[in-house]
């Protein structure tokens, strides 16, 4: 018998967007406040493993359709040319730059490298993560 | 260019990453990496020839000052074992192409070597104790993916013990480093090295000296620690067992010759002797394997445990003489045991078997093989004009002023079991007669494995001949290993 589970596919869809936005919210925390691109990583997986749990890995995979690894590979390149931009500069591998910027409706913020490094281990972090739930789940 | 020292991990890593975007693509990937290495063989060289002319290169991560970022240091030791390490990436990469099959070479085998080789390069390079730590895990999960890939029975029963053996030295290096950090709070290897230098080494240093002895013997097999080495090194197909081979185990071997000539200098007496008495039984540890099996990668194999306690115990004994003769040693076994490896693989994939009985008149159908294994063998044991013997006549020599004349003695009788062991091959597997029910392969397939593998050995040949040639830098590495005051002014400044 199939069973139904409209409450929690419908619970699943709001939470979703709130632990999503919440892990974009730790991941632009990560310079000031506890967070960053790890846990930022963390949390958008388990976003996605709780629509996982909700629904099947057929639909999810259609509704998101990303290729992982292509994903960590595309994570660990950004990271890389991150620390390799300032080579260019004949400076030492891993030198970051910033400087402050007036940014349309956030105001004075100040734009850092180190952010798209950053990225780069949010993007991995997914990837690698949804990888292994995706090849142990799709695994009979 | 101050950051030429990083080019031999940075090509790697980066070239296995674009890997990762098409790992169906064979030939693709096989024309990448084999252009990828050729790059960083360039490279290495270019930069011994750098390290030669204008001493250590430094570079701290990130422009920190010294003892606060990472210091990348390259002096000659670390920038002949990168040069080594490129060559054999080389060759592996190049008989793989021929005998790792499509379905591995589909799953990612690729940037698994390539990613094997920026932790191997970046453990010869760092000059951080922590950093160390994360590039041997670089290295470690590099060679977990390696050995397990293809899914055979051997396979994954030996993958579990491997893995095993390295998580839990793994685990005890952390703990290491943990202990090290609360006693002289410095990662920066130079400062450690100054710190340790302030307080006298009192015993705790010591504790964590023989702590680090345990750790990077579990990494380099020696004595009590090798027992996981042979059936796991038997595991994975021959190419990824000539790179762990050639590789893996020397970076162990180069991590305790690194911290028993840059920390642990002041109370030698202890440390020192442990190392040596440890060495001499990992000697005759291995040569009782080597002698026991008839299995050609067993005996092999067992070979790599006796040339690590040959070069611990150079190392052991602290004169130029000595450290000259481990550091010969050490490159040209790297060299060596790629070859070796290559050799018996393509003696397996003639015969199709390992075990010796069954192999008999190699010789008579394929006489460039049997030369070149004679080669190689008689390389190993160290007959002059080849490689194997400048670096155990110094070895040798060195233990003999340091008036350990027993000892030397030992390690010239190893010479012999050596050479009983590799003959041993050569009389079974090449002359007598063929079992008559055999038909030994002699194809295309044939061909294209021997022609790497030929060439390595003739690599290891000009090793031994041009050793003249290699003296300086050999020399310009020990002068660094014997005054460690030289690496700490090249990472701290005139400190």
């Amino acid at each position: 018998m199939k069973t139904n589970d409209v409450i929690l596919q419908t619970t699943a869809n709001i939470v979703f967007f709130i632990i999503f936005l919440f892990s974009i919210h730790i991941f632009f925390a990560g310079h000031y406040a506890p967070g960053g691109g790890f846990v930022g990583g963390l949390l958008t997986s388990s976003a996605i493993v709780l629509l996982l749990l909700a629904y099947d890995l057929k639909t999810i995979s259609t509704a998101l359709p990303i290729n992982y690894v292509v994903m960590t590979a595309i994570g660990l390149l950004i990271a890389i040319t991150t620390a390799a931009a300032s080579i260019m500069f004949n400076m030492p591998f891993f030198t970051h730059a910033y400087d402050y910027y007036d940014l349309p409706l956030l105001g004075k913020q100040s734009l850092h490298s180190a952010m798209a490094f950053d990225l780069g281990v949010y993007l991995v972090v997914v990837g690698v993560t949804m990888t292994i739930i995706q090849t142990i789940g799709a695994d009979d | 260019m101050i950051n030429f020292l990083l080019f031999p991990i940075i090509v790697p890593f980066f070239v296995a990453m674009v890997l990762l975007f098409f790992p169906s693509k064979v030939k693709a990937q096989r024309t990448i990496t084999m252009l990828a290495l050729v790059i960083n063989l360039v490279i290495s060289l270019r930069l011994i020839h750098l390290v030669h002319t204008k001493g250590i290169q430094v570079v701290t991560l990130g422009s920190w000052d010294a003892p606060f970022g990472i210091s990348m240091v390259s002096d000659m030791f670390s920038a002949l074992l990168v040069t080594s390490t490129s060559i054999i990436a080389l060759f592996v990469v190049w008989t793989s192409m021929f005998s790792v099959g499509i379905e591995r070479e589909k799953h990612f085998y690729y940037p698994g070597i390539l990613f094997l080789l920026t932790g191997v390069n970046g453990a010869f390079t760092t000059g951080d104790i922590f950093n160390m730590f994360v590039f041997f895990e670089v290295l470690l999960m590099a060679s977990y993916l390696l050995i397990v890939l293809g899914g055979e029975k051997k396979q994954l029963r030996e993958s579990i013990k491997y893995i095993l053996v390295n998580v839990t030295s793994s685990a005890l290096f952390v703990i290491t480093v943990g202990y090290l950090y609360a006693v002289v709070g410095t990662l920066n290897m130079a400062d450690i090295s100054q710190k340790i230098a302030q307080v006298n080494q009192p015993g705790i240093l010591t504790v964590i000296a023989v702590l680090f002895l345990v750790v990077f013997g579990f990494k380099s097999a020696i004595f009590p620690l090798f027992f996981w080495l042979p059936k796991s090194y038997a595991a994975p197909p021959i190419p990824v067992l000539a790179l762990f081979g050639a590789l893996l185990t020397k970076v162990g071997v180069y991590a305790i010759i690194r911290t028993y000539t840059l920390f642990f200098i002041h109370d030698t007496a202890f440390t020192h002797e442990l190392l040596m008495i440890l060495s001499i039984i990992t000697i005759v540890f291995g040569l009782i394997g080597a002698l026991a099996y008839f299995d050609v990668k067993q005996i092999i194999i067992y070979n790599i445990i006796i040339a690590v306690g040959v070069i611990l115990f150079g190392a052991s004994i602290m004169n130029e003489t000595a450290m000259e003769g481990a550091i010969f040693y050490l490159l040209h076994d790297i060299l060596l045991k790629g070859a070796l490896f290559l050799l018996i693989g393509v003696l397996i994939h003639v015969t199709g078997t390992t075990n010796l009985r069954k192999m008999g008149g190699v010789l008579s159908t394929h006489p460039v093989l049997a030369w070149s294994y004679l080669i190689a063998a008689f390389g190993l044991v160290g007959i002059p004009p080849l490689s194997g013997f400048i670096g155990k006549l110094l070895i040798v020599k060195g233990a003999i002023e340091g008036d350990e004349l027993i000892l030397s003695l030992v390690i010239l009788l190893s010479s012999l079991g050596v050479l009983l062991s590799v003959i041993r091959i050569f009389i079974h597997a090449f002359w007598g007669e063929a079992p008559q029910e055999v038909m030994y392969k002699k194809d295309a397939h044939y061909r294209a494995l021997l022609v790497p593998a030929v060439i390595i050995t003739a690599i290891t040949v000009f090793y031994g001949v041009g050793a003249e040639v290699l003296m300086p830098y050999v020399t310009q590495a020990t002068s660094t290993l014997m005054n460690p005051l030289e690496y700490i002014q090249a990472v701290l400044g005139g400190a």
